[in-house]
């Protein structure tokens, strides 16, 4: 058995071993983690560990550079294990290491150490091998635990997305973790780590599994399976297209096969022909940020505006009214809040989108960099919004609702829902050229941008508010309205913050239409869409209440025939 | 009031007015078809919350009111009463306005008078169905069923069916989501 470390050291493998390697991967057999796993895992701790040692070495070295300054010089001393070196053997009172020096027992302290640390080895070594995955035709399965067993199998075609992550420490080891999330709360099948070079190839070979083209294979029907799927294909394959067209570096010649073929099309070929390693070479990333715009939306936002009037309300207590306290008690937090920017840049610097055969990749990440593959049909909902501090520069930024996240998940894991952290129109332009193949047809993307262009309320193709819905949306009424595609729905709301909503009808959960008191004097009703959980909220708070009872009639019934029609969840077969 | 077929799709009665955005009607939103209401014996499940709810209104104003001395105390005990009182009043009707239809695809579910909502699930969103019994429904006989999707939003409880009912309509929800299944 080949643990999967095998080939993730440091020297450059060439494709066709990686490619070799994974399929031993992917053999159904049980196969274990790079062999730094546990020490990766344990990373954080191991840090604080050293990050304590050293605090107390320093606290000693500091003890004797006033010592030797001032007091009178100790009973000499040699080259000491624990301490820092040098003159040692002072009165550390209190102090374990000259405790121990002192009495003599330094050779019995040095072995205990070893002992626990190869206690530490040898545990993390058992979990290891004890901890094992196998990745079928169609479920990987994870098993770990050396007392407590523990054996979790995920089904390939729920996959929701796929999510590679390189943290700083583990990518000095050349090891990743891969994530594949199904939808639940923390359901997640979760390989940490493998070597970081089969792993783009892993994910690449379970998309493919899961994307069902293994079955058609086997039922050798992929000519027939290519014919069906290329009609809903095709919008995707010229999406595709425009997106191998948009950067100027591809020129090999299976860049311009991937502008001639679609999605189905290539994967047959690199099927057929296995030499023709077609996505060997990293994507081209479609869209990219420069630093500096990303800095620039971070510090024009909402927060910087809260964030300034602290601090000013600050300066007055301070110097104005001399209140001290209120500056102790707030200081710290505004510090703290610096690291928000910090947090944000980093998550989102180094941003890149791009198609790939099976999905959608987005990449980002300053230091942990980490990148998500949304396969087909994944995305429940998607706004295209913005901050009105950015409507001077034209900003935008798309967020979208996915599965297999829990919301109140924070840190570094959070799954990424933010797909544009900002953009101009043509770079909206481009990223919704990516999304929406799939999941709306090719008109959607034509009324997305007119409604995000269009000031006010000469959007065509919008429904919007009767003018009475001014009462409860003084400023937006005339914004809000809806448009109908065969197979979505178009919210256009808001006039400070502007938002645009995609829902996609094969992914809706259901349609609720609401009155109160107020809305029933004004004639008017609420839609909502329910999605599942995110940060898009679909809903159009004023409608003419007939208007909704149609919408009402018209979506729910085409939600059914969405779902009906929908076979996404084995997106090539 | 209607009888409580659980395997009817079709329609059994015509309850509730058809008024599907037609006539002028002062700007109420309403939704036609052969609604199904739930058991009449769910309105004692309904007065029994809202004495519940008076109760604890009153005993938060009494101690307003006679432990911290405070001025307004008095003022809601007054209005607590006032609460409960609408509410027992209304009873009857908030239970009659919860309604269902079990559409050839999807299910349909209304309730409220003032705060009126009506969704829609098409059945292969179903990702469980939940039936719970309170204490008083127990002693009544009646049993509350919730579809549960993958929106949490979603939020359909169809309350205040006889047990019986609810298992069968439970029985049946599971199969239409069953021939009806999709991902997700």
């Amino acid at each position: 058995m080949s643990e999967a470390g095998g080939g993730g050291a440091q020297r450059p493998v060439a494709p066709a071993a990686v490619r070799r390697a994974v399929e031993q991967l992917t053999d159904g057999k049980w196969h274990r983690l790079h062999w730094a796993s546990p020490l990766l895992k344990g990373g954080i701790a191991f840090i604080a560990i050293l990050a304590f040692v050293l605090a107390n070495l320093r606290e000693r070295l500091v003890e004797l550079v006033i010592g030797q300054t001032g007091g009178p010089a100790g009973p000499g001393g040699g080259g000491r294990g624990g301490g820092g070196g040098g003159d040692a053997g002072r009165t550390f009172n209190g102090d374990p290491i000259s405790a121990i020096y002192e009495t003599g027992f330094t050779g019995v302290a040095i072995l205990i150490v070893i002992g626990v640390l190869l206690l530490a080895v040898a545990l993390f070594a058992v979990a290891w091998r004890m901890h094992s995955f196998r990745i079928g035709a169609d479920a990987v399965e994870v098993r770990s635990g050396v007392v407590f067993r523990h054996n979790r199998q995920a089904r390939l075609d729920r996959i929701q997305g796929i999510h590679i992550t390189r943290p700083l420490f583990a990518r000095l080891f050349g090891a990743a973790r891969i994530e594949l999330n199904v939808a639940g709360q923390d359901a997640k099948v979760e390989l940490s780590y493998l070597g970081s070079r089969q792993v783009d190839e892993l994910r690449r070979e379970l998309l493919r599994r899961a994307s069902g083209v293994q079955r058609a294979e086997a039922a050798a029907a992929v000519v027939a399976a290519t014919t069906r799927s290329s009609a809903p294909l095709s919008a995707a394959g010229t999406s595709a297209g425009v997106v191998g067209a948009a950067p100027a570096a591809t020129t090999s010649s299976p860049a311009e096969q991937s502008r001639e073929a679609g999605i189905l099309n290539r994967r047959v070929q690199e099927l057929l022909g296995p030499e023709l390693d077609l996505d060997a070479a990293p994507p081209e990333s479609v869209v990219k940020i420069s630093p500096l715009r990303l800095i620039g939306s971070l510090v024009v936002s909402e927060f910087t505006l809260v964030l300034l009037l602290v601090v000013a309300a600050l300066f007055f207590s301070t110097f104005v009214l001399h209140r001290y306290f209120i500056l102790f008690l707030l200081l710290p937090s505004v510090l703290g809040s610096l690291g928000y920017y910090v947090r944000r840049f980093s998550k989102a610097a180094r941003y890149s989108i791009a198609a790939t055969s099976d999905g959608v990749r987005v990449g980002f990440g300053l230091l942990s960099t980490s990148n998500d593959t949304l396969p087909p049909g994944r995305i429940h909902a998607i706004e295209v919004t913005q901050p009105i501090l950015w409507r001077p520069m034209g900003w935008w930024m798309i967020r979208i609702n996915r599965a297999g996240h829990a919301s109140g998940r924070g840190g570094s894991s959070a799954p990424h829902t933010l797909l544009l952290p900002v953009g101009r129109l043509a770079d909206v332009e481009k990223v919704l050229a990516l999304l929406l193949p799939g999941l709306a047809g090719a008109d959607t993307q034509g009324l997305v941008m007119e409604g995000l262009v269009a000031r006010g309320r000469a959007a065509s193709g919008f429904s919007r508010a009767p003018r009475r819905a001014q009462w409860l949306r003084p400023f937006s009424w005339g914004r809000t309205g809806l448009a109908r595609t065969d197979d979505a729905v178009l919210l256009r709301t808001g006039f400070f913050w502007r938002r645009l909503t995609v829902l996609p009808l094969a992914r809706l959960q259901s349609v609720r239409v609401s009155q109160g008191p107020v809305r029933r004097m004004l004639d008017i009703a609420e839609l909502h869409f329910n999605t599942i959980a995110g940060p898009v909220r679909a809903e159009l708070g004023v409608i003419d209440r007939r208007a909704a009872v149609a919408v009402f009639t018209e979506v729910s019934a085409a939600a059914v025939e969405a779902l009906r029609a929908d076979g996404s969840h084995r997106w090539a077969s | 009031m209607t009888d409580h077929r659980p395997d009817a799709g079709q329609p059994v009665t015509a309850v509730g007015e058809v008024r599907a955005g037609g006539s002028p009607d002062g700007g109420r939103l309403d939704y036609g078809g052969p609604w199904r209401r739930v058991s009449r014996k769910y309105v004692g499940v309904v007065v029994a919350e809202s004495i519940v709810t008076g109760v604890v209104l009153a005993g938060i104003s009494l101690f307003f009111a006679l432990v911290i001395g405070a001025w307004f105390g008095w003022w809601m005990l007054g209005a607590s009463v006032l609460v409960t009182v609408v509410l027992l009043v209304v009873a009857p009707r908030r239970a009659r306005a919860i309604g269902f239809q079990l559409r050839d695809d999807d299910l349909l579910f209304r309730q409220g008078i003032m705060f009126f909502r009506i969704v829609a699930v098409p059945y292969g969103r179903m990702q469980l169905i939940d039936i719970n019994r309170g204490p008083l429904a127990r002693v009544l006989g009646l049993s509350d069923l919730k579809f549960v999707t993958a929106a949490a939003s979603t939020g359909v409880s169809i309350p205040g069916l006889p047990a019986a009912e609810a298992d069968k309509l439970r029985d049946r929800l599971v199969a239409l989501a069953e021939s009806r299944r999709s991902g997700l």
